[in-house]
């Protein structure tokens, strides 16, 4: 019993990190006013080009190792979500088809660049992740927890207590309001963007890396970024609620991996996917309960468009 | 230098297909009220949004105090002291009043917001220029004579001292008016230079001391205000003679047609009624008024009259014929005509054509569908009969998209649909709001023809004007009930204003007093 529970509290914790860091990413880019649907794409980029650095930065320094390649998992992420900022926000692109079209993207350059590096068929990338995880009191943590956790405090600073915050929020709420006052909207809607990307990208790597040794980017990542969104959604685009909301879903998530050792959980004879579907389940009860106070952006979605009145 | 703080020189200002600004010239000196008068799409707004940065003028020039200016964006007329209060307010609705008020002029310490320097300076201003707000207050759950004040703050704030006003008074009770002009003065006296941009004739009477006068995007002068009367004025803004009272043959009474008995309506605000026990009948061939100030169940009892909303006791009665357990579209066909207080969310569908529009009272019937299908061609004649006979003026005519129309045009597509439906009765709730002259008299005149032709017209107004005017009979309406009746003739402003006023309550604080129940 104590060693399912150990588990649990392993997935949950990894998933949780995941799942927060990537809502706080779609959480940024949905205050300035951008919907990034393309969380999942972003991930699955970051995820990749932070395993290649891994491989590369095989046999240094852990810390270098962990830093270079969660940089480059980061930088990544923020380039390709340039794509999404220029289609949404220079050419008033549909935000939801710009985003889907970049989650199809995102998986076809992943398993092209994997099997290039591979030199043969398979996408799949082999790597060693001892670097990122440590043990601590006997549960195997992985760096990645400490890393979303100094996301979400400076998540929260940033949006409430910053300049940068208060200028980014005006952007989703009422772009006009915030351009009478002298603020470049388009530049704070890159920002949010951008930060999203940065997210997504280290997201998607702390999705693959610490869990397994090797990695199949035909699967890109199993739609973690749509979990994030509803994630985000579930948390309200409130960095705290967030943190609770990744909590919430990933323990369902979790549940779902280790019903089957777990001995009073295998006696119900559930199958796995009821517990994948719990977290969904719950809220959208939640949501439909609390769906009049939604605390959606007003102006997300919408192009900002200077010359309109 | 100059005697002018500010000098637009021959401003051109072009859009697709018009010309919004041509060859414009407007003078301000320092510490006056300068009013910038109009129609709608006279080109007020244009002219100002180029002083204000957010248009570039494809001709002319700006001097401050003599000296040729660029103003590229809001910060470059930030950094001249120009400061505005647009008509639309740009406020973030989920901020505070101090968040809203600092927002791109924000303090920082090591990084962080420094609020509580803000929150002192903006008391101070509110304190000494008698701007009362809750700086910690959101601003969606303030009155929107407070969010003007939130508004005139973000300018003081940024030490401007060339204030802009855009249309400030469309939105205000005549209350907050007063109070507004007040401060107006106020600021002209401590030598601030303000610009007032109006099609109201009253209050530029009342407080400018020049007026510049465009029309169609052209120049028409300026003048001194103490040299000339409001006709002049309405003259140079029209361009013809507008009557300002209208002329009504003498009352013709027929049969009841409308008859409201102890109707009681609950609120959506606070936990009181809206409308409490109010009876009164309409009779064809009378316009019978509701007067009140904003907020005093007028719109609660139409929303009722019409279905819109469900009410709580009391009977509605057309011809005899009970209303209350219908559906809005069974009463609109009993006999109802109305034109909805708000345009935009009950008047039209924006995102729809005119004609579209024109016809969405009776789509169903078979002069517009066959089969099943809508008949387009009926359609189209429709609307090009009704843009014709009640002067719509459009982009693209028939097939414009209603929203890119100017507010007056869409407010007389919606009269134009209404009325032509000839129904018994037309409730005309405050059909003249946010209009220009031109469009107040057209459409005054209108609601008298359907008067004069044997129908009810019951009409909801906040303009004494409007009120004294055109209605046969006036109802006060104070607190959800009717607290008076009276004969246009025999009664003065003055008298309607205090059983409007309630005797001595006043708006605001009834507001704050619907806020402090909200809160409970």
């Amino acid at each position: 019993m104590p060693n399912e529970i150990l588990l649990l509290i392993k997935y949950t914790l990894l998933y949780s990190s995941v799942l927060m860091m990537v809502a706080l990413g779609g959480m940024f880019a949905e205050r300035s006013g951008i919907i990034n649907i393309a969380l999942e794409g972003i991930m699955v980029i970051g995820g990749l080009i932070g395993v290649l650095a891994t491989q590369m930065t095989h046999g240094m320094n852990p810390v270098i190792q962990v830093a270079v390649s969660v940089i480059a998992a980061g930088l990544a992420g923020m380039i390709y979500s340039m794509l999404l900022a220029f289609a949404s926000i220079n050419l008033k692109a549909d935000q939801t088809i710009g985003g889907t079209a970049l989650n199809i993207l995102a998986t076809a350059i992943a398993m092209v660049i994997a099997k290039r590096v591979n030199g043969s068929q398979s996408s799949k990338l082999d790597y060693t992740n001892s670097s990122f995880i440590f043990n601590v009191f006997g549960i195997d943590v992985n760096v990645f927890l400490f890393i979303g956790l100094v996301f979400l405090i400076l998540s929260f600073v940033i949006l409430y207590r910053t300049r940068l915050g208060l200028r980014l929020r005006a952007c989703g709420e009422h772009p006009q309001a915030a351009d009478s006052v002298g603020i470049n909207v388009y530049k704070m809607r890159y920002i949010g963007v951008l930060l999203s990307g940065f997210l997504g990208g280290i997201g998607g790597f702390a999705y693959i890396v610490p869990a397994v040794q090797s990695w199949n980017f035909e699967v890109g990542v199993a739609g973690m970024g749509f979990l994030a969104l509803a994630v985000m959604i579930f948390g309200q685009w409130h960095p705290i609620k967030i943190f609770f909301a990744a909590i919430f879903f990933s323990l369902f998530k979790s549940l779902a991996n280790i019903a089957d050792s777990v001995s009073f959980l295998s006696r119900l004879q559930w199958p796995k996917e009821i517990y994948n579907m719990m977290p969904f389940i719950a809220s959208m009860v939640v949501l439909a309960l609390t769906s009049g106070r939604s605390k959606a952006p007003k102006a997300e979605g919408i192009p900002y468009d200077k010359g309109s009145r | 230098m100059s005697e002018y703080i500010i000098e637009m020189r021959n401003i051109t200002k072009v859009f697709p297909g018009i010309k919004a600004n041509d060859n414009i010239t407007l003078q301000l000196k320092k510490g006056e009220i300068h009013a910038l008068l109009g129609e709608n799409g006279a080109g007020k707004s244009t002219l100002m949004s180029v002083l204000f940065g957010l248009y570039q003028p494809d001709e002319g020039k700006i001097f401050k105090d003599g000296k040729e200016v660029k103003i590229n964006n809001p910060n470059d007329a930030n950094a001249l002291k120009i400061g505005m209060v647009h008509q639309h307010f740009k406020l973030v609705e989920v901020f505070t009043v101090l968040e809203n008020i600092i927002l791109g002029a924000e303090d920082t310490n090591m990084g962080l917001l420094e609020k509580n320097r803000a929150r002192k300076k903006v008391l101070m201003l509110s304190q000494k220029y008698g701007l009362n707000v809750n700086p910690n207050a959101l601003v969606e759950d303030i009155s929107v004579g407070m969010q003007q004040r939130v508004e005139i703050l973000k300018m003081l704030y940024r030490n401007n001292d060339i204030l802009i006003f855009d249309e400030p008074t469309a939105v205000l009770t005549p209350q907050e008016i007063d109070d507004l002009m007040e401060i107006m003065r106020g600021f002209a006296r401590e030598g601030k230079s303000i610009l007032f941009i109006t099609h109201k004739l009253n209050e530029i009477m009342a407080v400018a001391d020049r007026c510049t006068v465009l029309r169609k995007g052209k120049y028409m002068g300026t003048v001194d205000i103490k040299d000339v009367t409001k006709e002049d004025l309405s003259q140079m803004m029209v361009g013809r003679q507008v009557s300002f009272t209208v002329d009504k043959m003498d009352i013709q009474t027929g049969k009841t047609v409308l008859e409201v008995k102890n109707l009681t309506v609950p609120s959506k605000l606070h936990k009181n009624n809206a409308v409490k026990n109010v009876s009164f009948t309409v009779r064809e061939g009378e316009i019978v008024c509701i007067a009140g100030i904003e907020g005093n169940g007028q719109t609660e009892f139409v929303q009722a009259l019409t279905g819109l909303e469900k009410i709580k006791s009391g009977s509605i009665k057309l011809y005899g014929k009970e209303l209350t357990k219908l559906s809005i579209r069974q009463r609109a066909k009993s006999g109802m005509a109305h034109i909805p207080e708000d345009r935009h969310k009950h008047g039209l569908v924006l995102d729809y054509t005119l004609e579209q529009n024109l016809v969405l009272q009776r789509y169903w019937t078979n002069e517009f569908k066959k089969a099943g299908f809508i008949r387009s061609k009926a359609i189209r004649k429709h609307a090009v009969r009704l843009i014709e006979q009640f002067d719509i003026r459009s982009g693209q005519g028939p097939i414009t998209i209603s929203r890119s129309m100017s507010g007056g045009n869409q407010q007389k597509a919606i009269v134009g649909r209404e009325i032509d439906r000839s129904e018994p009765l037309v409730v005309a709730v405050q059909p003249t709001r946010g209009l220009d002259v031109g469009a107040i008299e057209f459409i005054h005149q209108e609601l008298v023809k359907t008067r004069d032709s044997g129908k009810a017209v019951l009409l909801v107004s906040l303009e004494l004007d409007e009120v004294m005017n055109l209605s046969d009979r006036i109802l006060v309406m104070y607190e959800g009930k009717i607290v008076g009746e009276f004969d246009p003739k025999k009664t003065t402003v003055q008298e309607l204003g205090l059983y409007m006023a309630g005797g001595k309550r006043t708006n605001e604080q009834t507001n704050e007093q619907t806020k402090a129940s909200l809160a409970k």
